[in-house]
């Protein structure tokens, strides 16, 4: 279909055009709208509980059934990078309705491949179109959350993007029980598959009707800043400042550091205590793995609303150095107290889970609202880097220890130096960031007179 | 827009139904975890 009858059929929906709210919208329904679509697309992170029944129904490898994962997550770096700047131009409706298009068509896809053992149907469904999903759900309520709360963006944030590590914990469990209900054969992971489409279909629902940007014209609370106060940054300018690589290192070497942990968790708390008098069991290191989630989960919103208070580049200041801190601790005390080891670790997840919720917000400070969510998908590149680049490191070397004839806690003693090392990159990189020049800045009347435009059209 | 002396509606309930929409899966989730977070302490 050509891509003006594809413009028509969603402006006969409005869904085309930025939904302008009505006098009276409140801004406390923009968070639940946001957030049932980033518990929805937090699903991707328990794609493992898939991994085993695929494995065993379609004779697959380990390699092989982490496929639809991992294409996904590339999928939504790269969605988010290019499609940031139509989602700014259409607005969170339209981006809300594509991540539900997308998301739940994946796994009806997938359901398709399961059902006739066409492995290849499940890697293109989930990975390819699923990921397009994630993607542009990812971005779709950042620049609207910050316009309702320019008074507290890193709050607003912080609630979106923790149900994406919050959709994680929904889907494990129920995933497990749907798939112990409807088998583990090629039925009844298509089974799955299919409810799984359906349930988010619905469940996402919910953002696209609710889902408004406030009126241009006043500000969204009463007395606080207005939605396009100050300083206004082009997306196509702002990767051109410093800032926006300073802020890309800084995202790249938290979540390279916090993967560093993630990654190896289980394995990671049973080594250090294997040759004590207190071992840790399998169950106990599922359990640590668990309370990390939770970790994770608190730090999005609880540093990111704390940044509001203290501010972004502090608040960095402690996610890194702080983070180098708890490494170094982890690194020469870890073994000899697991209470120490347990805080370290719990504090280091809670700063990884942070920074990625308090991101936007930084990015708000130094570039505007004007595109914020086209400049977010392009600094979330830094993920996709660190997604690739932690795993990476901390298995390689982990490997390397182990081949050396390394055992407990020394396995990881060069990888937690070369965490610390990356934090501190990170923390000095923060240093840099200093307020964007005036010469990237937007003129005002083309700030005023596009968005004009966009409430015209709406 | 509609004229400023015209108050407008109430959205309690919506907002209420909107939270609680995301909420309960939210603490279906939370209460999964707690339990398996306890075998740290237990396993």
């Amino acid at each position: 279909m050509p891509t003006s009858q594809l413009d028509a059929l969603f402006l006969s929906f409005g869904i085309m055009s930025p939904p302008i709210a009505p006098s009276g919208w409140s801004r406390w329904l923009v968070p639940p709208a946001a957030l049932s679509v980033h518990l929805s697309i937090g699903q991707a992170y328990a794609w493992s509980v898939f991994k085993p029944s695929l494995e065993s129904a379609l004779d697959l490898s380990g390699t092989q059934s982490a496929l639809p994962f991992q294409l996904g997550i590339v999928m939504l770096g790269l969605s988010a990078a290019f499609g940031g700047t139509l989602v700014e131009r259409n607005g969170p409706r339209w981006a809300m309705t594509v991540a539900l298009c997308c998301f739940s068509s994946g796994f009806l896809i997938s359901a398709l491949g399961a059902a006739t053992s066409q492995y290849w149907l499940i890697v293109l469904g989930y990975g390819f179109v699923g990921g397009i999903g994630l993607g542009i759900g990812y971005i779709s309520p950042v620049s609207t959350l910050i316009k309702w709360f320019p008074d507290r963006p890193g709050m607003a944030t912080g609630i979106a993007i923790m149900g994406f590590g919050g959709g994680a914990l929904i889907a494990s469990p129920w995933s497990a029980q749907m798939l112990e209900s409807f088998g583990s054969d090629n039925s009844g992971i298509a089974a799955a598959f299919l409810v799984h489409g359906l349930t988010y279909a619905v469940f996402m629902s919910l953002g696209v009707l609710l889902v408004r940007v406030p009126r241009s014209d006043k500000p969204a609370v009463s007395g606080g800043p207005g939605p396009l106060d100050g300083v206004q940054v082009s997306a196509r300018n702002a990767v051109r400042t410093p800032q926006f690589w300073c802020l890309w290192i800084v995202l790249c070497m938290n979540v390279t550091a916090g993967i560093g942990i993630l990654e190896k968790a289980a394995p990671m708390i049973t080594d250090f205590f294997a040759d004590t008098s207190t071992p840790v069991s399998v169950s106990a290191a599922a359990g640590f793995v668990a309370l990390l989630s939770a970790a994770n989960m608190a730090g999005r919103i609880g540093w990111s609303s704390t940044s509001d208070l203290i501010g972004r580049k502090n608040i960095y200041r402690v996610y890194l150095g702080v983070g180098a801190l708890m490494y170094a601790l982890i690194a020469w005390l870890g073994d000899s107290s697991k209470p120490l080891f347990i805080v370290c670790a719990l504090v280091i997840l809670s700063f990884y889970g942070g920074g990625f919720a308090t991101i936007p917000a930084y990015l708000k400070d130094l570039f505007g609202t004007y595109q914020v969510g086209a400049i977010h998908g392009r600094l979330l590149t830094a993920w996709s880097t660190a997604g690739v680049l932690g795993p990476l490191i901390v298995n390689w070397i982990a490997d390397r220890q182990e081949e050396a004839g390394k055992s407990g806690a020394s396995l990881y003693g060069v990888s937690l130096m070369i965490m610390i090392g990356l934090l501190v990159v990170g923390f000095v990189a923060n240093e840099f960031v200093r307020p964007v020049h005036a010469r990237h800045h937007i003129p005002a009347p083309r700030e005023a007179a596009d968005v004009q435009q966009r409430q015209q059209s709406a | 827009m509609s004229s400023s002396d015209s108050s407008p509606p109430s959205r309690r309930g919506l907002i209420a139904l909107a939270w609680l929409w995301v909420l309960v899966p939210l603490a279906y989730g939370l209460y999964e975890l707690v339990r398996k977070a306890t075998q740290l302490f237990t396993g």
